[in-house]
């Protein structure tokens, strides 16, 4: 393994055509006992890449090495000791001056310290809303504005979820902020949520986790449990609501092909995070997998930050984004090879290249077609689940939904589940765009509101559900729609057996 | 399935292209061929010249009207549009740019087509910030004025 200054190092981003990555306060660090530099503003595992750590674990059986995959906290193949604190996510744990991070050994080691659990405190507020992200934040601002006290939980150090990581214009009409970038609309949303903040109308926990859902002490009342972690270690609190809203995002789908779990292969969503967020480089040769928009955007946006994208391979005949997407990384140089898939990823602990294989027309690897690509870095684009887990937990109807990324809330045309004032929004109630999530977050806070007893304002109501029914019209909304479609008709028939 | 669809290349086939006449004046060529939901382009034409049935209809561009101002070059989400005038030989071609380094008037670059090859030089004549997104303004060749649609700064 070359360690080398993290600070320095090759991989950090210098100059970007669309960020401005401001230069940041040097912060030293030790990694297994080794001394390592990064910056203020880096997660640890930004920090650890960019200082050329890519294993950060090793599998339970075999010993294999592992990096991180999902880059946004959502799956386990980054947990790591800080400071005799095991399980910590390198990927959404801050980096601090000194700490000490040390790789787990399989399974970790009970903390040695005394477990430090202060006495829990009480939150009483009308709606909580989970997740930060464009639904999420919509949600909040709408109830607010509604009247209704809202308290908005996120598990990261900032808001706007995946937002903060979209460097590109974003498609739609002005009042989906189209031609707006996505790093600015989680700028714009963020301002508005402060106002809110000043006036009261919405608390911010960041850093914080939604870990469960308990029985309430009054009829009509949620109780949930909430850790907000400081410096490592947590607190709990107890958190009563008349209403919560899930916009808990989705996490990016793994594909199956040997080597999938050597560090270099990850989330494309990941990338786009570790560079755009924290300007870090993956690699310097990357193969994208997939070739919907989240594929060839971040393929585009990994040239922009000077990495070069070697193919792009999609196992459908044909490209499943938009053209125009396709077409920026086409005039590029970048070649897209439909009807083709990778059939294994090589090297000894990181990633050293891949095999593509074209396929025939029933999906089928065609023998003596494979070709040998020099690579450090795969990504997937193979899609997203929707995070349902705490919808589960309360005992929401779930259906799986091919169309919708796999199993989802039930829910109504007005985001609400089959438990009286529980809500969807975004991604975790069906895999769609930036844009309709944002509506759908305003529906959900507004629907949440009404619910408690604030203004009945039907018209804005019916206003979002027409926006929202305009941006599905076309063919590339047609997934959605029938994804959608197909929840509504559940849950109605879901209602009549009751 | 149309050819596009596999490659991520159009042809001249499914562009509707303007006269002679109409590219002296400078026209905007809209490569936005499917249905997506998307409309700033609408709005960033100051004569109107571009329409759309519903949010959902590909963008139609009314030549007559199109006075060539290269506005919707900088707005179009989908960096799909260019505006390409031909004179006297020459063609001058206004396009989205999003890398660096940033080249300046009087410049050579390379001039690429919609594969990403390079297909002859072109002359930098204008630079416009909007935004994040560059528009530059390139001189080629005539014969280049529908194949090229794409720069290469040598750093």
């Amino acid at each position: 393994m070359i360690l080398h200054s993290g600070v320095g190092s090759i991989l950090r981003i210098k100059k970007h055509p669309i960020i401005d990555f401001k230069s940041q306060k040097k912060i030293s660090f030790y990694f297994n006992n080794k001394k390592l530099d990064g910056f203020e503003g880096d997660t640890i595992a930004s920090a650890l890449h960019a200082a050329g750590v890519k294993i950060l674990t090793t599998s339970l059986k075999y010993n294999r090495p592992r990096g991180f995959f999902c880059g946004i906290g959502k799956c386990s193949s980054c947990l790591i000791r800080v400071n005799d604190v095991p399980n910590v996510r390198t990927c959404i744990a801050p980096l601090m001056e000194d700490i000490n991070v040390k790789m787990q050994n399989k399974l970790p080691d009970l903390p040695d310290a005394e477990f430090k659990c202060s006495a829990k405190q009480t939150i009483e507020v009308d709606i909580l809303v989970v997740g930060a992200g464009p639904a999420g934040l919509c949600a909040a601002i709408e109830g607010a504005k509604q009247g209704a006290k809202m308290l908005l939980v996120d598990e990261n150090q900032c808001v706007g979820g995946q937002l903060v990581k979209q460097t590109h214009k974003f498609f739609g009409s002005k009042n989906e902020r189209a031609g707006t970038r996505g790093i600015e609309i989680a700028k714009e949303l963020e301002n508005e949520l402060k106002e809110f903040e000043k006036s009261n109308k919405i608390k911010l926990m960041l850093d914080s986790t939604v870990i469960g859902y308990y029985e309430g002490d009054e009829k009509k009342q949620h109780k949930f449990g909430v850790v907000k972690r400081e410096n490592y270690e947590s607190k709990l609190y107890e958190l009563n609501c008349k209403a919560v809203v899930f916009a808990c995002g989705a996490m990016e789908n793994m594909l199956l092909f040997p080597g999938n779990d050597l560090p270099g292969v990850y989330g494309a969503g990941a990338v786009q995070t570790l560079m755009n967020v924290y300007g870090v480089k993956p690699g310097e040769r990357v193969i994208m997998i997939g070739a919907g928009n989240v594929g060839l955007i971040v393929s585009y946006q990994l040239l922009q930050a000077g990495i070069a994208v070697d193919r792009v391979v999609e196992a459908a005949p044909n490209i499943g984004g938009y053209h125009v997407h396709a077409a920026k990384l086409r005039r590029c140089g970048v070649p897209i090879q439909t009807s083709h898939s990778i059939k294994e990823v090589y090297g000894d602990e990181k990633v050293k290249g891949a095999v593509v294989v074209k396929l025939d027309q029933n999906w089928q690897p065609i023998k003596g077609s494979e070709e040998k690509v020099s690579c450090d870095t795969v990504c997937l684009a193979v899609g997203l689940t929707p995070s349902i887990r705490l919808l589960s937990q309360m005992g929401v109807y779930l259906e799986f939904i091919t169309e919708a990324g796999g199993y989802v809330a039930l829910h109504d045309n007005f985001m609400q589940t089959s438990v009286k004032g529980v809500y969807v929004a975004g991604d975790s109630s069906g895999i769609e765009e930036a844009s309709t999530a944002m509506i759908e977050g305003k529906i959900a806070g507004l629907s949440a509101a009404i619910l408690l007893g604030h203004k009945k304002n039907q018209n804005l109501l019916k206003q979002y559900v027409n926006e929202l029914d305009q941006l599905r019209a076309g063919p590339f909304g047609e997934k959605p729609r029938i994804a959608k479609e197909k929840i509504t008709k559940l849950m109605e028939k879901r209602h009549a057996r009751i | 399935m149309h050819e596009y669809e596999r490659t991520g290349i159009l042809s001249t086939k499914d562009l509707k292209l303007p006269s002679k006449k109409q590219f002296e004046k400078g026209i905007a060529i809209l490569e936005c061929i499917q249905e997506i939901p998307c409309n700033p382009c609408v709005d960033s034409c100051p004569v109107k010249a571009i329409s759309m049935k519903d949010i959902n209809a590909p963008p139609i561009n009314d030549f007559d009207k199109c006075i060539g101002c290269t506005k919707c070059v900088g707005i179009c989400p989908g960096l799909a549009i260019f505006v390409v005038k031909i004179k006297d030989g020459k063609a001058l071609i206004t396009l989205p740019y999003e890398f660096l380094p940033v080249p300046k008037v009087g410049d050579n670059v390379k001039a690429l087509d919609r594969t990403g090859n390079i297909k002859g030089k072109a002359l930098v004549k204008k630079v416009l910030k909007i935004g994040k997104t560059m528009v530059i303004t390139i001189e080629v060749d005539e014969k280049l004025a529908i194949d090229i649609r794409n720069i290469r700064v040598d750093a």
